[in-house]
């Protein structure tokens, strides 16, 4: 792949970008034989940015990738990942597709509505809570699933959602990691993982390295029971990208 | 008979390392292919393997390659956008044995003269999306990928990309148009994408599962994989299980068995004593199966075809005798509501109307004009409710969101009748 180096008129639009974000966009371009392939990854790096997808993360966007602000706008506009407005701390998703609504996704649904004072498709006053119905998340065979940004949980009840939600709000822990949280708040999974994986996320945004959404070296897991007003992970840390 | 899942039943804790890949026969096949038996070779073990596709279409893989056009660049694009509900398999793959898809990746490269090859992950799945990154970089670092790999001058990039959280994009030409940065809507077909596919260039686009058997071909032949199965389903294949079984989980199979034992051997049957109602055998897509007309068909392509339904994806959704089917059937179709691109006019109006009709029928308002009403929007996106559908729309997505609603005025026309109660509502 050939390596890209911003000009200085792209680097000028995006003067305002993190320098890690800066290095990632040149990676990411690299990557595509044509630009506007990019366009995807880097609305996933300006949300890293900016929280969401904004009018002037959508023109810098357009910089880099070489298409107009309206263009990116018709791209970002599709996809149901591109938050267009400020979203919450964590994003909640309750899969209530086939699998999960026929072992109860719409109680879970429900419970985490009202455990976080959030309707569904909506953000919370204080910034904390989104929450969103998804569709189905390939995780059918650990039905219902719950995905606290994007990192998902299995085979989680009611009861369980509530304690997810509460544990959240008290501990507001930096980097969700979905070993942690399956242990604590979920059941049987799809299939059989051996593996403890240590990245997770740290915004609303798949936590992916090499769009600068992961972190990795979470230290271990709380055990189960520690669950009210708990800090699980120091929090300041690793401050937010 | 194990092909997929051999490793990573053998080697629970480790079966994503390239350490634990190369220890159990991994990168083999690429040796194989590269330096020993050519691309002309690595094409020829595939065609004669007889694999259809496991996206969902099950289009022969060796028949699909030899439609590639000449012009360069071409490109491999692999489907690992895995949306259809039900179906999680690709995810399993991908997370525990990562390698097994590089190595497939980077054999078809090297059959279809492809330099850069893209995987489009479906961008929920982050999980897998690091697997497969680490995988990839592992496979750079010991020069399985990059230039000139394993001194035989073949050259190969991979770039893992995330979508954006739209089911369309798993369809290949709206997967296409996704990868280019463009909206995720469907191109109207012809050309193709081997004729003209990402950046209007030669493409190829295969399922994650149907490039993962490509080491195990290499190495053992494609004799002997068409050996495993009925003739027209050759191989293996992954079976996502869910719903009301005991033992929701993938299963790796060999084609042909009867329904019956998927649901009662590897599912465990139904949980809590119930009855079996009805299941879906592949994908959320598919018309529905009832026990009293299905469960001794054979799960092969051609016996699931010819009996009105699809293997499609593998995922087979079970509902026991307590499930409300109208609700069910709202549930899928408002998905596909949902889901649709909005490109045509009769998938974008038609999949909201059977939602909106389904609702008030689930709801105790729905009218007796209802029914007709139902099959008539159907009929509307799919001409004549045939089987395979025909189509009034760009891609499949419209039709697909029929096929509950057929099922459920097919089987269960006396429960949508009994929902409805008297005279006009
Ligand atoms: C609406 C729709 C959604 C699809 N979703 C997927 C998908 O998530 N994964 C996939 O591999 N194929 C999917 N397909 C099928 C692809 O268009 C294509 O046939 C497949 O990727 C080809 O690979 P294969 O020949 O190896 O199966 C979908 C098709 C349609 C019409
Ligand atoms: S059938 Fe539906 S999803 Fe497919 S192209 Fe037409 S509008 Fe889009
Ligand atoms: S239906 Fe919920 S994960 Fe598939």
């Amino acid at each position: 792949m050939k390596d890209v180096v911003l000009s200085a008129e792209e680097s000028a639009a995006i003067a305002d970008w993190s320098e890690a974000s800066r290095q990632r966009a040149e990676k990411v371009l690299s990557q595509y034989p044509e630009k506007r392939s990019a366009v995807m990854p880097l609305l996933y790096l300006s949300m890293i940015e900016n929280g969401y997808v904004t009018n002037e993360g959508m023109r810098q966007v357009g910089v880099l990738t070489g298409l107009s602000s309206a263009q990116v706008q018709a791209v970002a506009s599709f996809y149901t990942m591109y938050k267009r407005e400020p979203v919450g701390d964590y994003l909640l998703g309750v899969c209530t597709s086939i699998s999960c609504f026929l072992l109860g996704a719409d109680d879970v649904l429900a419970a985490v509505e009202d455990e976080t004072g959030v309707p569904d498709g909506e953000t919370g006053g204080d910034g904390v809570f989104s929450v969103e119905h998804v569709e189905c998340n390939g995780a059918c065979g650990g039905a219902p699933v719950v995905l606290v940004n994007w990192e998902m949980i299995e085979s989680v009840t009611p009861e369980k959602a509530r304690e997810l939600v509460r544990w959240l709000r008290h501990g507001r822990p930096e980097v969700v990691n979905t070993e942690e949280m399956q242990q604590l708040f979920g059941g049987a999974r799809s299939f059989d993982w051996g593996i403890k994986e240590a990245e997770g996320a740290v915004l609303p945004v798949p936590a992916f390295g090499p769009y600068g959404s992961s972190a990795g070296d979470v230290p271990s897991p709380n055990s189960p029971g520690e669950l009210e007003g708990t800090q699980t992970f120091p929090r300041g840390s690793r401050g937010r990208p | 008979m194990k092909i997929l899942t051999e490793r990573m039943e053998a080697h629970r804790g480790d079966s994503h390392t390239i350490e634990r890949y190369e220890a159990t026969g991994g990168y083999t096949a690429l040796r194989k292919g590269l330096l020993d038996i050519g691309a002309e070779g690595v094409t020829a073990e595939v065609k004669a393997s007889n694999i259809r596709g496991r996206g969902g279409a099950n289009f022969p893989a060796g028949v699909k390659w030899g439609f590639l056009a000449p012009a360069k660049p071409a490109y491999l694009v692999v489907n690992a956008d895995e949306s259809e509900p039900g179906t999680y398999k690709d995810r399993q793959l991908m997370e525990r044995d990562p390698h097994q898809l590089v190595e497939g990746v980077v054999l078809t490269s090297f059959a279809l003269s492809v330099n850069h090859a893209f995987i489009y992950i479906r961008g929920e799945y982050p999980k897998p999306a690091r697997r497969v990154q680490r995988a990839v970089d592992e496979a750079y670092a010991k020069g399985y990928l990059g230039t000139d790999i394993l001194g035989s001058g073949f050259d190969l990039d991979i770039t893992v990309h995330l979508g954006g959280g739209a089911y369309i994009c798993g369809e290949e030409s709206a997967l296409l148009n996704s990868l280019e940065g463009r909206r995720g809507e469907p191109r109207i077909k012809p050309p193709f994408p081997a004729v003209e596919g990402l950046y209007s260039k030669p493409t190829i686009v295969n399922n994650v599962e149907t490039l993962s058997n490509v080491p195990w071909i290499v190495n053992n032949g494609g004799a002997a994989y068409a050996r495993i199965g009925p003739d027209t389903s050759a191989g293996t294949r992954m079976i996502s299980l869910s719903g009301h079984v005991n033992k929701p989980g993938n299963y790796e199979i060999v084609m042909g068995m009867p329904w019956r034992d998927i649901i009662y051997d590897f599912g465990g049957g139904i949980p809590e004593g119930r009855e079996l109602k009805a299941w879906i055998p592949g994908g959320s897509s598919a018309p529905w199966f009832v026990p009293e007309e299905h469960l001794d068909t054979p799960a092969t392509i051609d016996d699931t075809g010819e009996h009105g339904s699809m293997m499609g994806s593998g995922a087979v959704i079970v509902m026991d005798d307590s499930t409300d089917v109208v609700a069910a059937a709202h549930r899928i179709v408002r998905f596909y509501a949902h889901e649709s691109c909005g490109q045509c006019t009769p998938c974008r109006e038609g999949t909201s109307w059977l939602e909106r009709i389904l609702y008030r029928i689930m709801t105790g308002r729905g009218r007796r004009a209802d029914l007709d009403l139902l099959l008539d929007v159907s009929d509307n996106i799919s001409p004549g409710l045939a089987w395979p559908p025909l189509m009034t729309t760009i891609c499949p997505l419209g039709p697909s969101a029929t096929a509950p609603v057929v099922s459920l005025m097919q089987f269960f026309r006396d429960e949508v009748e009994a929902k409805i109660g008297g005279e006009d509502g």
